[in-house]
């Protein structure tokens, strides 16, 4: 295999993805609008009732919805996540998964293009909604929107490995509702994207200690700090962390010999 | 047979737990030659294809194609082999062109070079004229075609067919069979193509017959006649697939 088949494999794949992307336009809506609810009523509404302190890498008191701007970002990547996997399950009870895996390049590889196709995505919807977010009133340092771009890359490729792991074990669509209830809810909720988290300890020690494990919560604070020209070097850590256990849990769960593909009972 | 054959399958076994699907299949799969694998529904026909096509792994037994081990050289055993599923693969909200062109992006195959083998292997289907349409338009015969056709673009050494003729219609059928058959005469490849249906069968075809995860007969079709002291395939098939339920 030659590095040229790896770049025009890379390209198959990632236009591929795009081309869905543009025939869903329902998916682009309705990944935005979820976002922009959150912004327009629920920040909206608990403006008051939140205050939030001065903590890095704000250098003054700011609005509730300046606060969860970067993890309405993070939300728009998590359920991207969650919507890649929900195309790999629907890929493979449709059998076009089987065109990419019968191919002849090594299953990380092509599960990496996947990936980052995915992340592609994810980046275009995240700027769409920083741009609505800009024309409400909700401004970064004009440089945010430049150093942004390398955490949104990773975030989005954390979430997205996450969501191909995911997509490893699920067995049917229909399966694909609890991973809403025990995933993406509570990675959301149990997170700094809402609240900070001297806010969570407040209430509870116990919350307070499962936000600080969850890895979307540094996925989103790496997102706030570049959104602010800032690099969280524990944030990147643990994002990256994150990103290199789920990658190598979801190539070892399409593993022929390893994986869940065969343990499922027969072949479909 | 030839000392390279297109497929070789040694003393393959494949079990889902405690329950046997496959149990020391041998056979191979000359160049040149169409080898049928004939079977009923649950013979371990599509867990056959699953190990082919390395979307499942098994530590007994070895197969390889075009010389090459697909447990330690997936990646030179899998660009030699083309594969229609028994289940349609192509992304219906895409163009034929464009389910086409992916393919050959898969395979490594450049722009210009694609552009060239997809016109070739459409006109060779006759779908040229609907290469700018969407799959979701096209018939399921038509369909059917186009996974032929995307198959064949990276020029396999062997091409697998998973009861490729389901829900088809009789000319479709006949075309299928027909157009595969000519495959082998002029190309240089060989095809397996597993079937419960004997009407598929041309009578310079090599049989495998397959029940209960074993190999009950492999050779010419006057060769498994010869064996099972039958006049007919369908005769041999049932003479075959009673033996085994009998004991």
């Amino acid at each position: 295999m030659t590095v040229m088949h790896y770049l025009r494999a890379f390209k198959g794949i990632t236009g591929r993805e795009l081309l869905r992307f543009v025939h869903q336009r329902e998916r682009f809506i309705s990944a935005l609008v979820r976002p922009l609810m959150w912004l327009f009523i629920f920040a909206a509404g608990f403006r008051s009732t939140l205050g939030v302190a001065i903590i890095p890498p704000y250098e003054t008191y700011i609005l509730y919805e300046v606060y969860i701007t970067p993890g309405l970002l993070g939300m728009v990547q998590l359920f991207n996540g969650m919507q890649s996997s929900l195309s790999m399950v629907y890929d493979r009870e449709m059998g076009s998964m089987k065109t990419l895996l019968v191919s002849p390049l090594p299953r990380w590889y092509l599960l990496t293009c996947k990936l980052l196709a995915g992340v592609m995505v994810s980046v275009v919807q995240a700027y769409v909604f920083l741009l609505i977010a800009w024309l409400y009133g909700i401004e970064a340092p004009p440089m945010g929107y430049f150093t942004v771009l390398p955490a949104l890359i990773l975030s989005g490729l954390m979430l997205g490995a996450l969501g191909l792991l995911l997509s490893s074990f699920i067995k049917q669509l229909e399966n694909f509702a609890g991973v809403m209830n025990f995933v993406i809810f509570p990675m959301f909720f149990l997170s700094t994207a809402l609240y900070p988290l001297w806010k969570i300890q407040e209430s509870s020690v116990l919350l307070y200690r499962l936000s600080q494990y969850n890895p979307f919560t540094h996925a989103v604070e790496l997102i706030r700090f570049a959104l602010y020209e800032q690099f969280n070097l524990q944030a990147c850590l643990i994002t990256l962390g994150a990103l290199a256990f789920f990658l190598a849990a979801a190539v070892i769960g399409y593993n022929p010999s390893k994986g869940m593909m065969q343990r499922r009972g027969g072949p479909n | 047979m030839s000392s390279n054959p297109a497929l070789a399958i040694e003393e393959l076994s494949y079990a889902y737990g405690p329950k046997k699907a496959l149990d020391q299949v041998s056979f191979d799969v000359d160049t040149g030659q169409c080898a049928i694998l004939l079977g009923p529904n649950g013979a371990g026909k599509s867990t056959l294809f699953s190990l082919i096509t390395h979307l499942y792994d098994s530590r007994d037994g070895h197969i390889r194609i075009a010389g090459h081990n697909i447990k330690t050289d997936p990646s030179q055993a899998l660009a030699k082999l083309g594969v229609v599923f028994q289940q349609p693969t192509l992304d219906l909200d895409l163009s034929v062109l464009q389910n086409l062109h992916y393919h050959a992006a898969l395979h490594g195959i450049g722009r210009k070079e694609a552009t060239k083998r997809i016109q070739e292997e459409l006109q060779r289907q006759g779908m040229f004229e609907r290469a700018a349409e969407k799959v979701r338009q096209l018939n399921g015969g038509h369909r059917r075609r186009v996974e032929i056709a995307r198959a064949l673009l990276h020029r396999p050494r062997l091409l697998l067919l998973d009861e490729p003729t389901v829900g088809l219609d009789v000319p479709s059928r006949k075309a299928m069979v027909d157009h595969v058959h000519e495959l082998t005469r002029t190309g240089d490849i060989a095809v397996l193509w597993a079937t419960h249906l004997i009407d598929e069968i041309h009578p310079e075809d090599r049989l495998i017959i397959l029940h209960a995860g074993c190999v009950r007969a492999a050779g010419s079709v006057p060769e498994v006649l010869e064996s099972t002291d039958t006049t007919s395939i369908g005769e041999a098939f049932e003479t075959l697939t009673r033996r085994r339920e009998a004991a």
